[in-house]
């Protein structure tokens, strides 16, 4: 049984790191918005714009791009 | 009406036929007006078309499409006082800046923005948060000016409002960052006490080897400690607070029960001798900090109301260069009083002083409430935030940033909004009783224990503490208005007022007003009736470039239509507007004037009823257009779920007894009433009030603000003005009135839940209290037996956020169908 003295302040240094990195996520604003990360998986990145120049001005025939 | 009559951008009904196309995904889609066929263009070419397929709420509505450059008053934003002022250094040259967003309304409007506004060079990182409509931006102003990233925002659809950074918004996050902390240490805490104790309690019951029993109560203790002192922190803060203002409330026993159950565990760990209570201890504070945590989400969301003052104020002014009397476009923050200011049309009065022209029409309806715009004189005092509805003006600046009116209105709503609800204020009262009760009762237990058993004194007097923690109490109605407002503000309808739940729940008349509330409060042509020899499209184009010059909601229904260049057109009040249009001279408005071109006014009087106006030349009337306002979608099975529902429904409006009545039909409501001036309709109010009635005013907002704040409860749609949408208890957000029929239902099981939380509360305390004092529950028992009475509180709150939709099957559009316009009149 003396392997609970090693054990439990093992656990306890596990603890104080899950803290840590806890405090450190809020500090970075992970907690902020528990709303849009959600919504992003599903929004494509690959979609790339067009190219334009200068102007990037109604054009009626353009084609949207390709998926 | 099909699919492909709502406008693809922004969901309303397409009025102007296909005139409007957006070609997206290889096919064409109908938008309503070149203000959407922009944003939606802009979109598509950006490569963010995906925006439509995962948004899940319709685009707010774009103002008209602006010239390709920067919109001049924002140029102010990019001059370097102003920066300093409204932004904040972000390091290496950078600048934060902090947005109210106009229009964000669904996850996927923040990831547009924040996708757009990326690609913009200069832009290191923007984060908009849906819930509260703010972005978050840090850029390099030396390689794209903040005019430019606004403009973006604009382009999208959106209006931006910069606001102060560091203010309000982030004194909400420090709190709400610094509560998550002290919750994770105590959730963490307490998992790891708990399973010590679990240990310590088998070890009691089947013996345990002494150093290991020691070593875990030392353990224990050194966990114990952080929970206490760090997330405890709060409880004796507020205990010392009320201590010192004398008023007792619920942290004093709190923090006795914390201090003394830690105090005396401490002592006994170090002995090594009777009882420790880190469990208990480490308990109490987690469940505590998780009430305390949904009580200030609650109170966060209410303060973000006041917000909706910071959009009136305009950021921006036209200040007049005494030296060369030129414009030049300044901060309001750079303003100081005796500055000359030019107000354009339309534009909000920079800040309060005094008028320079010889008269100016100004609407101070979000203010005072007066519906009709006042004109003032020369000299007459102007407010800061009205709207300048005339010509250009000039005036003189006089008293600016706290001292203007619109920074005490904001004061007094920030105050209003901090009070909290009546229901939890007489919780709250009960609360405080009940505490000093508790203490009284606590001591007498203490003293009697001492003389009868004192080695048991002790641990009877914590538990009778702990036991009776009045949380339930006071949980009992925040709890449930929390779930509920948020529930609520899910659905579409945003409560403003903490009283208005309940007020509504009681409420058993609703009174709508018909233009905006009904109907859609936007007039458009849906027919044109030749009686000349023009064809209907110069008709149109002809009205249009007539009607441009007017101010009256008439001219709104010709604004998507092209218009032909008009020559000097003039407003004739009360009658209509006359121009030349290709050297010829029209006149469009009310019959009798439109024909009145006519030299010998011989011509065939037709008859043209409420609300068509008549366009005449030289020869005589040439065209007719039909105009009405459509009715909004579901408002038929709004009003039909409310009358279920038990409301008696009644139409109060201004407009003439045959489109009332039209309405009424529509809706299916029996009771209206026509022709009603503000002074009408809350005299009507009064008097259904003294018959015993509470009564719910549905309005736009705009022109009835009076008559809102009269009613038990008021009900602003989210399209009137800003201001009026914070005087009313609540807000509809979107464009139908489905959102008030689920509210009337779920304010009144919300109150049923009040009920049942309340009555639990004292069921329980009063049993808990005898039991613990006699002896018979232990100070660990004590802790689950509050936690539990809260949690179970609580549990039965949440059963509001997750209650049933209503069926969506009585959604169908009604009444849309009639205002459609007839075929071959629609196209070109």
């Amino acid at each position: 049984m003396n392997i609970i003295f090693v054990l439990i302040p093992l656990g306890l240094v596990l603890l104080a790191f899950a803290i840590w990195a806890f405090f450190w996520a809020v500090g970075n604003g992970q907690f902020d918005d528990l709303d849009t990360p959600a919504w992003r998986i599903l929004l494509d990145d690959d979609r790339r714009p067009p190219p334009q120049g200068n102007d990037s001005g109604p054009g009626e025939e353009r084609k949207p791009d390709e998926r | 009406m099909s699919a492909s009559d709502i406008c693809f951008h922004c969901g309303e009904s397409v009025l102007t036929g296909r005139r409007y196309l957006v070609t997206m995904d290889d096919a064409a889609r109908p938008v309503c007006c070149p203000g959407c066929k922009a944003v939606a263009e802009f979109i598509r070419d950006s490569g963010l078309s995906d925006y439509y397929a995962f948004r899940t709420a319709n685009a707010l509505r774009p103002e008209q499409p602006e010239a390709d450059t920067v919109r001049p008053e924002w140029r102010a934003f990019d001059r370097p006082a102003v920066l300093e002022r409204l932004t904040s250094a972000s390091g290496e040259g950078r600048r934060e800046a902090l947005l109210l967003v106009e229009g964000v309304r669904c996850a996927a409007c923040s990831w547009l923005i924040e996708r757009s506004l990326g690609q913009v060079p200069g832009v290191i990182e923007v984060q908009v948060n849906p819930a509260t409509a703010r972005a978050r931006l840090v850029w390099d102003p030396a390689t794209s000016p903040l005019s430019k990233l606004l403009d973006g925002l604009a382009r999208l659809g959106y209006r931006p409002h910069p606001v102060q950074a560091g203010a309000q918004a982030s004194m909400a996050q420090r709190e709400r960052r610094q509560a998550m902390k002290r919750l994770a240490v105590a959730g963490l805490g307490m998992m790891q006490v708990l399973t010590y104790a679990v240990s310590l309690y088998a070890g009691a019951f089947q013996g345990m080897d002494p150093g290991i029993q020691a070593f875990l109560r030392l353990i224990s203790l050194l966990v114990a400690t952080p929970v206490v002192l760090y997330s405890g922190f709060p409880f004796f803060q507020g205990a010392w607070r009320d201590l010192r203002a004398r008023k007792p409330g619920m942290d004093v026993p709190v923090a006795l029960a914390i201090g003394g159950a830690y105090v005396a565990s401490l002592i006994n760990g170090f002995r090594g001798v009777g009882e420790v209570y880190f469990d208990s201890v480490t308990m109490f504070v987690f469940l505590l900090s998780l009430g305390r945590f949904a009580e200030m989400a609650a109170r966060h969301r209410a303060g973000e109301m006041s917000d909706a003052l910071a959009r009136l104020a305009p950021a921006t002014a036209l200040r007049l260069n005494p030296a060369s009397g030129e414009a030049e476009n300044i901060g309001v923050s750079e303003l100081t009083p005796g500055d000359r200011l030019l107000v354009r049309a339309g534009d909000p009065f920079p800040a309060d002083g005094a008028l320079d022209s010889t008269s100016a029409l100004v609407d101070e309806s979000m203010l005072t409430g007066e519906s009709r715009p006042v004109r003032r004189f020369a000299d007459e005092p102007v407010i800061g935030g009205s709207l300048n509805v005339g010509d250009p003006v000039e005036m003189r600046v006089e008293r600016i940033g706290a001292d203007t009116v619109l920074s005490h209105v904001a004061r007094l709503l920030q105050r209003a909004q901090a009070a909290r609800p009546g229901l939890a204020r007489s919780a709250d009262l009960v609360a405080r009783w009940f505490v000093v009760g508790v203490l009284i009762i606590a001591g007498g237990v203490a003293v009697s224990w001492s003389l009868l058993d004192p080695a048991r004194a002790f641990e009877i007097t914590l538990s009778v503490l702990v036991v009776t923690c009045p949380c339930a109490l006071s949980l009992a109605t925040p709890t449930a208005l929390t779930a509920a407002t948020t529930r609520l503000a899910r659905t579409g309808l945003l409560v403003t007022r903490p009283d208005a739940l309940e007020k509504f729940a009681r409420a058993d008349h609703v009174m709508f007003d018909k233009t905006g509330t009904l109907t859609r409060g936007r007039v458009s042509v849906t027919g044109v009736d030749m009686l000349g020899d023009l064809d209907h499209q110069r008709c149109l184009s002809i009205a249009a470039a007539l009607e441009r010059r007017s101010e009256h909601p008439i001219a709104r229904a010709f604004a998507d239509v092209p218009a032909a260049p008009a020559a000097d057109p003039q407003v004739v009040p009360g009658f209509g507007v006359e121009g030349s249009v290709d050297g010829q001279r029209y006149r469009i408005g009310r019959p009798d004037f439109a024909s009145g071109l006519v030299a010998s006014a011989n011509g065939s009087i037709i008859e043209i009823t409420d609300g068509d106006v008549a366009l005449g030349d030289r020869s005589g009337l040439i065209a007719r257009f039909r105009l009405s306002d459509p009715l909004r979608e579901g408002s038929r099975d709004a009003v039909a779920r409310l009358t279920f529902l038990g409301m008696d429904a009644e139409i109060v409006s201004g407009d003439e007894a045959g489109t009332v009545a039209e309405a009424a039909t529509a809706t299916g409501i029996n009771a209206f009433r026509y022709r009603q001036t503000p002074e009408d309709k809350l005299g009507r109010i009064r008097e259904l009030q003294q018959q015993g009635h509470q009564v719910v005013a549905v309005g736009d907002g705009v022109n009835d603000a009076p008559v809102l704040a009269g009613a038990d409860v008021s009900v602003a749609m989210s399209s009137g003005a800003p201001l009026a949408q914070t005087s009313a208890d609540m807000m509809l957000m979107g464009e139908s009135l489905i959102p008030l029929a689920d509210g009337l239902q779920l304010s009144r099981q919300t109150l049923t839940v009040i009920r049942q939380n309340l009555a639990w509360a004292l069921f329980y305390n009063l049993v808990a209290l005898p039991l613990a004092a006699a002896g018979w529950v232990a100070p660990w028992m004590a802790a689950i037996g509050m936690s539990a009475s809260s949690v179970l509180v609580i549990l039965n709150s949440t059963r509001l956020a997750r209650a049933k939709t209503p069926s969506p099957a009585t959604t169908t559009p009604a009444g849309t169908g009639v205002h459609d316009l007839p075929a071959g009149e629609a196209t070109r």
